[in-house]
């Protein structure tokens, strides 16, 4: 470890940093020293670190250029273990802390001598907009080695190898006002829309609140501009219905006023979030808000001047330079010149001579700059050389010179000879951008203010841009416009407006700007050296230029074809000059090539905060039925259905291993056909259907009859969508002559239930009867097989187990095990079965009596793969995997089960005599069996008629479900053939992707018991 | 996402409460065996794509349970009103500024419960 | 029939009072992920009251309206969201939908008071289920459980926008969850069966910060 080194650019005094605080942090391996309130920016710049990235595409040295959101340059990587790895943290955004570890993003093998900054010096002029496209492209098959190598030295910093330590989580919030940005016109729309009442949030991306206010020359009610930030944020604070949320980043404007904020709560801490009182706490938070008016204080991001060599560190915008000065103490160099197009940048001269250093010359692009700064400089003694732009900045890892000459900016052209100047520091301002990010991603197109020389956001109800963001830059207007802003949302939100008077702010007069964009160079765009558009991603004039020669005239397409504007940089600093820059070469007119649009996210947002908590164990709700304990404590293998966890199958110990699922479902299948079984069937849906119409109802929505179902009685049903296909099937029982209990598959309970209210409510609302989800309210448990009937007579007194008087299909209701019960005699293994159904509080306790009374009688678990076996077996369907939406009951088989002299046209009667459903040909379920008994059919296997046919083959259908019988001692299939019905004992083949063919009979549905005596017995 | 009045619940609701249900007004033919091949198959597959005013179905899945008509464009996303199931919108393409409100009409009830 | 008489609609009371024992929708939530017991510094409470009577009323608010005041003693809330309790703060009913309505009772009652509706709106179309054994009404109680509702529902639970009396059915996480406002300090949820563990683990990880604890 190197000793620290010395803050050599940093003030004796100023600024807002707390010297008493020192911090030691890292910087690419080296240490060094900062303050309490220093960005790591900042205090890069206080120790002299010039360098701080290699560029994207052309490996050149960079600097840092801005102090905020905009800065293109500073990417780094944060985190000192592999889990806390952060990437494209901006260097100007991150607050510094003790211990901090910081790498550049860019750079291989480092930044201070990179392998690739000299491919990119030799090739530089071969690297051409498109080059990545045009020179990758072949051969395909080469890509992978390429991007291997691109990536180690252009990458955009790396995701962490492990596991992220740290939690995340989400804030829904409601407010009548969101503020966006807490700066001069942010604080003041906050004050004036809280001081009316209204629900208020500001939201301000920096450590501190306050925006340009914090680094400003101006006196506020005759005191320096942060004493008004201090006594108004104190106000605001003291405000119950006003929420303050710094570090906090308005990255998204979604539909109808919903914005989503970034909050970061301890990413100035650490790198990983540190406990507080012992507890966990969030690293970062993203608030959900849902905002009655929003009002954007987003402020304006300075341009700079895009001229040769306007990326050697040492080129910073005039703006950062002030702040930089004035707020964190530090000078970023010496010899400073100045390039600019209007008078706010002279205060970055004012402020460089007032911490003592020298300025050697302003060059303002205006003949006759007359503004007061403008004379204020002059009084200064500093040197301002008019109707001049730096063309020129010298040095290569840092600015060492500036070549100035006087330029004709309408002509686009140098017009006297160049003056070199030392110099090692060059600040440049174009004048101004407006932060119109958030506004566009509402969808409303920027408009172009050529007295503002920028674009401001169209008008979007309920939204209004206020101060910078509306390109109003005086600070006096900039509070008015902000206390208008506020007010006005106050009271669209409802509110009474209430009077705020904004601070008084001497008038300053400053002279008109002038539009300058790229600086002409004596040499034409293509053949001088590179003047940078987007450093990011290393777009230049000259490559704006070629993309336009090549024939791309839509700004979209110039951006897409160059890069312009992309990945975390979003076009905040060169955007507006690309396009400016497009329109030079294409003869138009700024707002005649128009602007593209910018889109989520402002900055970038972590994955963490986007999934906030919902990960891990939360991911997705678990549903569990009322015995899961006991089927956890028996080592249940358990599978998911829709969100449910059933029971997969029940592995037991044998001879000291666990059983594979081969075993235990051959296992379970055995006990259910020999013995007794039970599976927990709670998850099946359940909906209690009342009212005098409800037997009608159930017969228009079911294809079969309903009108003489009995109470105590169980149907089957079979329902289909309009267009005649099988969607859900399931049983309803009649309770009373106007009450049944309707069940529906486990997936398709909340389906079902919104299916029969959609009738309902818009087709049939003279029908009276009212469905109510009883799903949770049961706890079900089907005790099936031979045995079935004297396990029930054990654990029952009061229902008649008797096979005539409690038939198949039958329902009756006492008390099992003591506990009130429904049971129904259906069947879905085709063997004796009763299905109980008891309140869910209740069904541990019943579940284990059912288990006390059940070990002598072999009682098994069985979980939903033998279940499927044994339905199977059976050809009982299961809804969405043997039918997919284009399956008529008629394609199953099912003629028992349609009613089509019933004297509603119930659904889906209509659609089965349309031609397509009645045409011959169509899609079959039949039994396949396979001719070697021991292969098992893989599911969605197609089927074809000639395995010899030359490929593709003719698809004559598909297998929809395939199980091994330990009954049967066979592989059995289910699928659907066309025209299978007619197909029975036919051979079909299977070719599988391996090149093995299978060949299967065609087969009843019914492999088992086909005339059904076994569930009557 | 959107911000949607449910007309039953008399509130501004977030979209996650609810789920669209396609196109509203949609009226299943009142004699589906004397309809055409072409008619039932226009009322089970053909839907509009407007660019500008559309009307859809809305049901407030996680709350009321009740289903809604929604004008919505498609363009801004704007939600121009939501109305109950029975009644007609007031913004329609003819009328994108809004008509008077009409009393509801008792005839045109029963079609209008999805017509 | 054996043991079933014809009628139109069949009520049954699915509670026993033999001595079976019973399990609320969290005591596996309790088993597997514990229940930190509430200390000095736990800024939120969450209590389970298991086993209450929960009963849906659908209907006409014109119908049902003069059953409930004459059964229950109260008058429906007939406003959406609303939410009325008896005078020990016992009782509530609680509107869900224009035809829909949530009665919450001591556990036990539920069944006489079906019955005791059920006579008193005779011939009228209504519907009654019971529900009980299909979720669980959980209650939040602290300075902080505001903002622990804030991490959780989308719903504006802000007390200008949620004041007491109040009743909603929202989203909760990524379940759903009716929530109400009995007082000024204590928040309901009543969650379904299925779900109660998953809103059990998310509030105990979201009430962390908070030190949440649980009074069982």
């Amino acid at each position: 470890m190197s000793q620290p080194r010395q803050q050599a650019n940093r003030l004796a005094q100023g600024g807002r940093i707390d010297r008493s605080r020192r911090l030691s942090f890292s910087f690419n391996g080296q240490t060094y020293q900062g303050h309490a309130g220093d960005t790591l920016a900042s205090a890069l710049l206080a120790n002299g670190v010039d360098i701080v990235n290699r560029s994207f595409k052309y490996s050149r040295a960079r600097g840092i250029v801005a102090a905020g959101a905009e800065e293109p340059n500073a990417l780094v990587q944060l985190g000192d273990g592999e889990a806390a790895q952060v990437p494209n943290v901006r260097a100007t955004q991150q607050a510094l802390y003790d211990g901090l570890s910081a790498r550049s993003t860019n750079g291989w093998p480092n930044v201070q001598r990179d392998l690739m900054g000299l491919v990119g010096k030799l090739s530089g002029s071969f690297m051409p907009p498109g080059f990545y496209y045009k020179t990758f492209m072949a051969p395909a098959s080469m890509w992978l080695t390429y991007e291997k190598y691109i990536r180690k030295s252009a990458g955009l910093g790396r995701s962490p190898m492990e596991g992220d330590p740290d939690i995340y989580d989400h804030l829904h919030q409601h407010c009548d006002v969101l503020v966006v940005g807490a700066g001069p016109a942010g604080l003041a729309a906050a004050l004036a829309a809280a001081r009316s009442g209204a629900r208020v949030i500001v939201a301000d991306e920096q450590e501190e609140m306050g925006g340009s206010l914090l680094d400003s020359r101006e006196l506020l009610d005759d005191r320096p501009a942060d004493q008004w930030v201090a006594e108004t944020l104190e106000a605001l604070s003291a405000m119950d219905n006003v929420t303050l949320l710094s570090r906090t980043t308005a990255n998204g404007y979604h539909d109808h006023h919903f914005v989503t904020l970034h909050e970061r709560r301890t990413e100035h801490l650490a790198d990983t979030a540190p406990r507080k009182e012992g507890r966990r706490q969030v690293r970062s938070r993203l608030h959900r808000v849902r905002a009655g008016r929003v009002v954007l204080a987003t402020g304006a991001h300075e341009r700079p001047l895009v001229y040769a060599g306007n990326d050697v560190p040492g080129n910073l915008l005039a703006g950062a330079v002030s702040t930089y000065i004035r707020r964190y103490g530090v000078v970023p160099g010496q010899r400073l010149v100045l390039s600019t197009s209007n008078d706010h940048a002279y205060r970055a001269a004012l402020d460089w001579v007032e911490a003592g250093r020298e300025v050697v010359a302003i060059a303002d692009a205006r003949a006759n700059p007359d503004g007061e700064l403008v004379a204020e400089a002059r009084v200064k003694g500093i040197r301002v050389i008019t109707g001049s732009a730096v063309v020129e900045a010298k040095g290569d890892s840092r600015v060492n010179a500036a070549r100035i000459a006087p330029i004709d900016i309408a002509g686009f052209r140098v017009v006297g000879t160049a003056e070199t100047l030392a110099c090692d520091t060059i600040a440049s301002s174009g004048g101004y951008s407006p932060v119109i990010h958030l506004a566009s991603h509402t969808g409303c197109r920027p408009t172009w203010r050529d007295d503002r020389l920028g674009f401001v956001p169209n008008t979007v109800p309920g939204v209004a841009a206020a101060g910078g963001a509306q390109a109003v830059y005086a600070t006096a207007e900039v509070l008015d416009d902000g206390v208008a802003a506020g007010r006005q949302a106050a009271v669209e939100a409802g509110f009474e407006a209430v009077s705020v008077s904004p601070p008084q702010v001497p008038a300053r007069r400053d002279g008109e700007a002038c539009a300058l964009y790229q600086v002409p160079h004596e040499k034409t765009t293509l053949r001088a050296p590179k003047q940078f558009v987007d450093l990011q991603n290393d777009v230049t004039a000259a490559g704006i230029e070629v993309a336009t020669r090549e024939g791309f005239e839509s700004i979209e397409h110039v951006k897409r074809y160059t890069a312009m504007g992309f990945g975390t940089d979003q076009g905040k600093l060169g955007n507006i000059n690309g396009m400016a820059i497009a329109a030079r070469c294409l003869g138009r007119s700024i707002p005649e090539v128009g602007t593209t649009v910018f889109r989520p996210n402002y900055t970038p947002v972590t994955f963490g905060s986007i999934v906030g908590r919902h990960c891990g164990e939360l991911f997705d709700p678990e549903r569990y039925t009322a015995m899961h304990q006991w089927h956890v404590e028996q080592g249940a293998a358990f599978e998911d259905v829709g969100q449910w966890k059933r029971p997969w199958y029940f592995p037991r110990q044998v001879d000291g291993k666990t059983e594979s699922m081969d075993e235990a479902v051959a296992r379970e299948c055995l006990a259910v056909r020999e013995k007794v079984g039970i599976l927990d069937a709670s998850t099946l849906g359940k909906i209690d259907i009342q009212g005098p119409d409800a037997r009608e109802f159930l017969g228009r929505v079911y294809t079969n009859k309903w009108a003489k179902l009995a109470p105590g009685r169980v149907r089957y049903g079979l329902m289909c969508k309009d267009d005649g296909m099988v969607f859900d099937d399931g049983t309803t029982s009649c309770l009373g002559d106007n009450h049944f209990l309707m069940t529906t598959s486990t997936g398709g309970a909340a389906t079902v239930m919104e299916w029969l209210e959609i009738w309902h409510q818009t087709e049939w609302p003279e029908l009276d009867v009212y469905f109510n989800s009883v799903t949770d309210h049961w706890a079900t448990m089907t005790v099936t097989g031979p045995e079935a009937r004297k396990l029930m007579e054990e654990v029952t007194t009061d229902i008649d187990l008797d096979r005539d008087s409690f038939k198949f299909m039958d329902w009756r209701e006492g008390k099992v095990a003591g506990v009130p019960a429904r049971v129904f005699r259906i069947s879905f293994t085709g063997e004796l079965a009763y299905e109980i159904n008891v309140q869910a509080n209740y069904a541990l306790p019943v579940w284990e009596t059912l288990f006390a009374h059940g070990n002598k009688y072999g009682l098994t678990p069985y979980g939903t793969e033998t279940m499927h076996v044994l339905r199977a077996e059976k050809g009982f369907i299961i809804a969405g995997q043997d039918t997919d939406g284009s399956v008529t009951p008629e394609d199953l088989g099912m003629y028992w089960a349609i009613g089509y002299d019933k004297p509603f046209s119930w659904i889906g009667k209509r659609a089965l005599t349309r031609p397509d459903s009645a045409r011959a040909g169509r899609k079959q379920l039949v039994g396949l069996k396979p001719r070697d008994s021991q292969v098992v059919l893989e599911e969605g296997a197609p089927i074809v008629l000639d395995p010899n046919h030359a490929i593709p083959m003719p698809m004559e259908g598909h297998v929809t479900s395939s199980y091994y019988s330990p009954t049967l001692a066979s592989g059995f299939a289910l699928a659907v053939v066309k025209g299978g019905q007619q197909k029975m004992g036919e051979s079909v083949y299977l070719p599988m992707a391996d090149g093995q063919v299978h060949e299967a009979e065609i087969v009843s549905t019914i492999f088992l018991d086909p005339k059904g005596e076994r569930q009557h017995v | 996402m959107f911000y949607i009045h449910c007309p039953y619940c008399g509130e501004h609701r977030e979209e996650e409460e609810f789920h669209p249900k396609g196109q509203a007004h949609i009226a299943r033919p009142q004699e589906p065996e004397s309809c055409s091949d072409e008619a039932w198959g226009d009322y089970l597959f053909f839907r509009d794509n407007p660019r500008g005013i559309h009307h859809e179905l809305w049901v407030h899945a996680v709350g009321c349970r009740k289903f809604f008509n929604i004008t919505r464009h498609t363009v801004s996303y704007a939600i121009l009103e939501t109305y109950k199931m029975g009644e007609q919108p007031t913004f329609t393409a003819e009328n994108p500024e809004g008509r008077p409100s009409v009393a509801a009409d008792p005839a045109s009830l029963r079609e209008g419960v999805r017509a | 029939m054996s043991n079933l008489a014809v009628e139109t609609v069949r009520t049954f009371d699915t509670r026993t009072e033999a001595n079976t024992p019973v399990e609320s929708p969290l005591a596996y939530s309790y088993r597997r992920s514990g229940a930190p017991a509430p200390g000095a510094d736990s800024r939120v409470v969450l209590r389970e009251r298991p086993f209450m009577g929960h009963l849906v009323l659908r209907g006409g608010a014109i119908v049902l309206d003069d059953a409930v005041r004459e059964v229950l003693g109260v008058s429906l809330p007939g406003e959406p969201q609303g939410l009325t309790l008896d005078a020990e703060g016992q009782r509530s009913i609680q509107w869900i939908s224009p035809d829909e309505w949530l009665v919450i009772v001591p556990g036990g009652e539920e069944f006489e008071l079906e019955k005791r509706l059920r006579a008193a709106l005779g011939d009228a179309h209504f519907a009654i289920s019971n529900i009980g054994g299909g979720q669980t009404l959980i209650e939040l109680e602290g300075e902080a459980a505001h903002e622990l509702l804030m991490k959780s529902v989308v719903y504006d639970v802000h007390p200008s926008h949620f004041p007491v009396g109040k009743g909603v059915t929202t989203l909760f996480a990524k379940t759903s969850v009716v929530l109400r406002r009995p007082s000024e300090s204590r928040w309901e949820l009543i969650v379904r069966r299925s779900f109660a563990d998953y809103t059990y683990r998310w509030l105990l990880d979201a009430g962390e910060e908070y030190a949440i604890g649980v009074e069982r």
